[in-house]
Parts: structure tokens; sequence; C-alpha cells
């Protein structure tokens, strides 16, 4: 197969020097496969989470700015506990660290953002946020699930945090 | 390696040439590595992209059904329908056991023939594929949502359930019998068996909605061999029409004495005549039983359910509903072209192939041209229907399909080719090889009203020398032709599973989006399914004990468990707490006599265990899930069989 493929950038190769752009396209597609090779080494990770943490970084994904209100919308947060046992309890506790991170507490050590960030998009947090980064490393290696919720969903999970941190 | 060597060095030549002279006239016509290096930007498939066809190629005596990404000739799935999948565990796990029952018991193999996409208006509209199974006569239907047989349904007073197609709306499917039988069965000497024993013709509603399958009647129809079947379309829709051989009705030594008569069989059904016929009441209830067996994606599992009678019709009692066309030497193919008008007989031992026109034999009907009768039904008159004959095409032509542009390609088993010919006039344009003797061909949408007619898969018996030897039995060849232009190219040669008795090739665009990703652990309605990992438990009843267990990424819960005894059956539901694509976990336990599950996202699988030793005995994930895999995995403690030790369960020491 590396033969082949050897054979056809070869081939690929061959053409464009014979006749200028004719082959772009076919050239671009492989080396693009090669550049997302190297985008996949992982970056060294800071030496502690402290280091990398700060309620400035909003994550990466679909939430770029939330406005929240001051009084916790109690039916939004018993929406979010429930889903929360279903969809994330599996690894994750509210007062002990399991396979993932505790998460008491944690509407106190980031953004709103970043948090519905890490639920919705963790694909991507894991490879480019520093603090996922950081926190992967320190659960072992253990990659957070993509669920598939919904915003609607992860917002009720959101406010089912905020209301733990509050009453605790 | 030297000729990979020399293949680049042609290929870069061809290629540079071609490149800058853009010439694909000479291109044609020049070296094979040239060809080949053309031949493969053909099929050339690049990294991460996708295929533009699916195919759906049926498996054989594997029972199974394998689809391929098309051109590229990549394997993507196999679909357990008819056998026992030890890799998935149908047919093995109690969810699936159902699947295969049948009025003989437990049938775990299946010979799986033809298949067919469902169809709208003639056009392939890609919501399921249906197939049938020889052997033990059965019909299948599989989801092109989630790729998975979804119900199998018996044809009771049949054997070598062979002839099978679907008509254009998808409003039934026809299920021929090969192997004439006594009807009902009996206990009879064979020598008697001409004018005694029977060929019944199935026709199986569909509903259009579900896609649910329920017998509507049987044609009792003489005992030949009905060997293929094809619908009418556009305007001979509402017939089905078919070959028979051994009209002979010869009991022993069918390669010879099936072989005597100059003409035998296809068979015109007016199958709205007869859906008439019983709807105003007529026919007749048999005695039967048979399976009808439907998996059930919300509830994850199978249920079978036995079933009683069907009506029967005797086809002399339908006056103007049957009539037999005469077609030379043991037809064997039986293909109606996209307009409807042409039905192409390939008589299997005949010198050329048969053509007959489907606005003739109306004709020939209204003036009554008919030559004989066939047990009361009429015979038409050869020479009255005929549309054409392909003259000196090959040798044993065997199926034809259609590109849509006034084209049909007609394999040849003996000769070993394809032949490409004109609907028009009937003559020959083009042949190709193919490597070796070739059975079924497929050309996307070829049988239906709208064929895309860009490629052709020939699908050959005998392998031989075509790829590196593995011992005495070779997979199967398929050869992949573009027949976008005047003649037909070979451009790739694949392997396949089994013995593909026919394929289809859908545009990948109708199905793909429609795949689903995962199953919705809100919508699982299994009995045994558990929602979160509070809910994971073990329950005793007497000595069947149910683990109510959890996977995720990658841990089960619970994942030490005491209290089991030697003796007690042990069912393991495990349910995938997963939500995302592509995330199935296995489950593995030791000495378990059945196969291992897997479990998609969102689903239940189950798993019996039957320990017969004393011990502490490990069970595992066998589909790798994460870096975590390795660590995904528990114990059993099981006592002896009169113990008191207290049933306990528990993930990192809680339960």
């Amino acid at each position: 197969m590396k033969l082949t493929i050897k054979f056809l950038s070869l081939l690929f190769i061959f053409s464009a020097i014979a006749c200028g752009e004719k082959e772009e396209k076919e050239k671009i597609n492989l080396s693009d496969d090669s550049s997302i090779v190297q985008e996949e080494v992982i970056e060294e990770a800071a030496s502690t989470t402290a280091e990398v943490d700060n309620m400035q970084n909003k994550g990466i994904g679909p939430i770029d700015n939330l406005e929240l209100g001051e009084n916790i919308d109690e039916s939004m947060a018993t929406r979010g506990a429930e889903l929360f046992k279903n969809m994330c309890s599996a690894c994750h506790k509210m007062d002990k660290k399991f396979i993932g991170p505790e998460i008491a507490g944690v509407t106190e050590r980031r953004t709103p953002e970043w948090i519905m960030n890490m639920i919705l998009n963790p694909e991507q947090m894991i490879k480019e946020d520093p603090i996922a980064k950081k926190l992967l490393i320190e659960s072992n290696m253990a990659v957070m699930a993509n669920q598939n919720l919904t915003e609607e969903e992860t917002r009720a999970i959101l406010e089912y945090f905020r209301q733990y941190d509050q009453n605790n | 390696m030297k000729h990979i060597f020399k293949f680049a060095a042609l290929g870069v030549l061809g290629l540079f040439m071609q490149s800058c002279g853009n010439n694909t006239e000479s291109s044609k016509q020049g070296s094979g590595g040239l060809m080949a290096a053309s031949a493969a930007e053909k099929v050339y498939v690049a990294p991460g992209e996708h295929d533009e066809y699916y195919g759906f190629f049926s498996g054989g005596f594997s029972g199974q059904l394998s689809v391929y990404g098309l051109p590229s000739g990549r394997m993507l799935k196999v679909i357990p329908v008819f056998s026992q999948d030890a890799e998935k565990g149908y047919g093995y796990n109690e969810e699936t056991k159902a699947m295969l029952n049948t009025s003989y018991g437990f049938v775990p193999w299946g010979d799986l023939h033809h298949l067919d996409i469902s169809q709208t208006n003639g056009e392939l509209d890609g919501r399921w594929i249906f197939t049938h199974e020889n052997n033990t006569p059965r019909v299948a239907r599989i989801d092109l949502t989630t790729f998975e047989t979804v119900e199998i349904l018996e044809i009771p007073n049949s054997a070598g359930n062979h002839s099978f197609a679907i008509t254009e709306n998808t409003e039934y499917l026809v299920a021929g019998t090969r192997f004439s039988i006594p009807s009902p069965q009996k206990d009879m000497t064979i020598d008697e068996m001409k004018g005694n024993f029977k060929g019944p013709m199935t026709f199986v509603k569909v509903d259009q909605e579900t896609g649910g399958m329920e017998i509507a009647f049987q044609v009792i129809m003489p005992g030949f061999s009905f060997d293929l079947a094809h619908p009418g379309r556009a305007a001979s829709h509402g017939w089905m029409f078919a070959t028979t051989y051994n009209s002979e009705e010869a009991n022993t030594l069918l390669e010879v004495n099936a072989s005597q008569n100059d003409k035998d069989y296809i068979v015109a059904v007016n199958w709205k005549k007869i859906e008439e016929y019983v709807n105003n009441g007529g026919g007749e209830m048999m005695p039967a039983e048979y399976a009808h067996n439907v998996f059930d994606h919300h509830k994850h599992s199978a249920t079978s359910t036995m079933k009683e009678g069907i009506m029967t019709v005797n086809p002399t009692d339908v006056p103007g509903a049957i009539y037999f066309l005469p077609t030379p030497k043991s037809p064997h193919g039986c293909d109606v072209d996209p307009t409807g008008e042409y039905i192409v007989g390939s008589g299997k031992l005949a010198a050329q192939v048969t053509v007959h026109s489907f606005s003739k034999m109306l004709k020939a009907i209204e003036e009554e041209n008919f030559i004989g009768e066939v047990y009361g039904m009429p015979v038409l008159n050869y020479d009255a229907v005929l549309a054409g004959i392909v003259e000196e095409p090959g040798l044993g032509p065997l199926h034809t399909e259609f590109d849509g542009k006034g084209n049909a390609y007609t394999t040849f088993f003996i000769s070993s080719e394809v032949v490409k010919w004109r609907l028009s006039d009937f003559e020959i344009l083009d042949r190709k090889p193919t490597y070796y003797s070739v059975g079924h061909l497929m050309i996307p949408g070829g049988n239906s009203q709208k064929p895309f007619g860009e490629y052709l898969v020939a699908m050959n018996k005998i392998t031989k020398d075509r790829y590196l030897p593995t011992g005495p039995e070779m997979n199967h060849s398929a050869q992949l032709y573009d027949i976008s232009g005047e003649k037909m190219e070979l451009l790739l040669d694949f392997p396949t599973i089994g013995e593909p008795h026919y394929a289809a090739g859908i545009p990948a665009d109708i199905v793909k989006q429609n795949s689903k990703k995962i199953f919705r652990l809100d919508e699982n309605e299994h009995k045994y399914a558990v929602k979160n990992e509070s809910e994971t438990r073990v329950e005793r009843d007497g000595n069947e004990v149910h683990v109510y267990m959890s996977m995720v990424r990658s841990h089960f819960a619970p994942d030490n468990i005491e209290g089991i005894k030697v003796g007690d059956k042990v069912y393991f539901h495990v349910t995938n707490l997963e939500q995302d694509f592509d995330v199935p976990h296995g489950f593995a336990m030791i000495g378990a006599n059945t196969a291992e599950l897997l479990v998609m996202p969102g689903g239940t699988k189950t798993l019996l265990w039957e320990p017969k030793k004393e011990g502490v005995w490990p069970l595992y994930c066998t589909d790798f899930c994460s870096a975590l895999h390795q660590e995904m995995q528990g114990y059993v403690r099981v006592s002896p069989a009169n113990s008191n030790v207290e049933l306990k369960w528990s993930l990192d020491g809680e339960s």
C-alpha cells in the first residue's frame, strides 16, 4: 500500500513538473494528508493545570459568549441533573475525581463558555485547548466522550453545576 | 517487485503523455501501462474521500450480504442476514437468535441469493434491501439506516426459494419455487412427481410506510423449476415474469433429463388480476406453518411469531392471469428493460439470447394466438411474441442488465464474457472477457426504470490465477468495467465473499445521509437496559442471574461480581452508554458457549453464560475503544453450587 502511495505521489509530482499547474489539485490532496499527521502530534502540556487555568479562557467550540442571570433556573437545573446522571455520571462524580475530574466547584474554576464547549466539542478541546490538554493527561489519557448533547441540554447541565456550587 | 517498477515506469511515461497531450483517444490505444494508469485513476478514491456508489453483494453460501464502495472496490461492511455471525454476535446473542427461527426450528445458516433495493415509481429509493434464502425458504429485509437485518419471513410450501424480485413500487416481493414439491407436503413415491408436484409462487405484500412483510397469496403453479423473476415496469407494471426450466418435470439426473425440451418457458403472471381475485374473496386457505421474525430498534430485540395458514390460488381459477411464453433451452436470466417492453430470456443452453415483446404479448393474448396449453393455461405462439434474437452472442447466456441509454449487457458463463448489445436492433456492439465464468452482473439501478449507466460489475464463479493463491479455495472474483463510453473498459478486479448471486448498486447520496450514527439512549426500550450506572445491578431468580451492566470508555459497571454459582444461567445484559458515532464496545466472558457481544452506542445486548467451574473468571471488552481499552475488564467469582456466598457487585468498591 505504501509503495502504491509513493508511486502515485511520484506520478503526480512528475506530471506536475512536466506540465505546470495541471495536477495541482491532486498534489494538494496528498500533501494535505501529511500535514494532518503533523497536526496530530500532541504538544507538551504545562506542568500543572493551575498554570494555564484562568477565568478568561472560553475554550473552543460553538459557545462564544454566554450571559448568565443572577438566579438559578431551578427547573432547568433539575433537567440538567437528570441529563448529567444519564449521560455523564459514568465518568464524572460531583464530589470526587473518578474517570474524569470532579465537578464540584467547576463554575468557579472555568468560564461557562469553556464548560459548555468542553461538553459540546470535546474532540477539538482535548487536542487544542491548553486546560483540556492538561486534564487529559491528568485523567490518564481517558478521553472526554462526545455524548451528542444539544446546546440546550448542555446549558441545562451547566445550570445544574451552578446550582450545585451555590448550594455547596 | 519487478512488476511494480515496470508498471511505474510505463505509468509515469503514460501519465506524462496523457497529462500533456490531453488526448484520450491516443491513451485508449496506448500500451498496457498507460491503460492501467488511466484505469487506476478512475477507481482511485483518495484517502478520506467517499465512493460514488454503494454496492451490495449477495454472499451466497455465506448467508450474508457485503457492502462495497464503488468504484474503489473497498469492502465497507458485512451484514449478517441468514447465517450466524460471530463477529457481531448476530444469531448468537439473546436479542437476535429469534431472527433465525423457522418452522424447522433454529436454522443457523442460509444460502443468500438475489437482492433488490426498494423502489418508488420504478426508481431506487434506498430505504431497504430485500433478499431471499434458497435452502430453507425465507425472505429478508435490511434497513438502510442501520444496515442491519430487521425482518425475516419464512416462505412455507416452497423449496429452493430462488426466483425473487420486487415490483416497481415495492408493493410485492415474489418468491418462486425452484425445487418442486408435493403441495401440501406429503409422503409419496418420488417416481410419481410428474403432474403431482407443484411449484408454488408466493407473493409477499410490503407495507409502503414501514417495509413490513406479510404473505398475501401463493399461486400453485405446475411443478416446473422457477428460476429467475423480474417484474414488469412502466408499461408492463402489474405483471411478473419468471423463467422456468425442467418443464420436463424430471426427478432424477436433471443435468440430462431436464434439458430435453427444445423450449421451456417464461411465465407471465398478471399479479394485479390475482390480487383483485383474492381481494374479492377468491382463493383457498391452506394449512401451513411459518415463522415471522422482526427486529425492533427501540427494544433492540427480535421477536419470532409462528403463523398458520396461507391463501392459495389455483391459477386456472383466474382466467387471463397466466400465460406461458416459449423460450429456448432452459432459460435462466429473465430481465425486463427500463421501458418495460423487452423481456430478455437467456437460455443457458441456447446459442442465442431471446427477446420477447410485451406489446406483442398483449396482442397475441388478445388474438388468442395460442399453440396449446400447460395444465390448463395458454401457451403463446413463440413467433407472435418474439421481439428479436441476439444472434451468436456467446456461449451460455445468463443475465442481462441495462444502462438506460438503449443498451443491454448480457453475461456468458461458458465463454466468460460480457456482451453489450443494442435493444433497438439486437446488434452486438462490444464484448469484453471476464475472469472467469461470469454469473451475474450489476449496473447500479440496472434493473429499474432509471439505471445509472456508469459502471458495470461482473461477478464470477471461478477465480483461478487472479489473485495470490490461498490454498484450494479462492474467493470469487468480481470485475468492474467503465461503461460510460462506446466500448467497455476493464478497470478493477476485486475479491468478494461467498458466492455473489447478484448485487445491487445505488448512488451513495441517496443512502448516506440517512445512515444512523447512534441509537439514542433515551429511546432504548430494551427490557433489561440501564440508562446510567446507578441503575446497574445483579438480580437472582432461582438459578437464573440477570446482570444489568453498563459500558463506557473504558469500564464496565459493575466490574466485580460475587455470589454466582456453578450451574447458574447468567444473563449479562450490557448497555453501551456512549452517544458518539462509531464507539461500540465488545463483551466477552471466558468459557461462554456463544459469541461475543458487540454493542452499539445506546444499544443493549445479552450474553448467556453458564459457568461450569469454580473460580474467579475475567470478562473484558473486545473492541479497542480508547487508550484505556486494555483496562476495560472485570471479574466474576463463581462458587460451588451449594455455597452461601452472598450476591454482590461493585465498581471501584461501590455498589
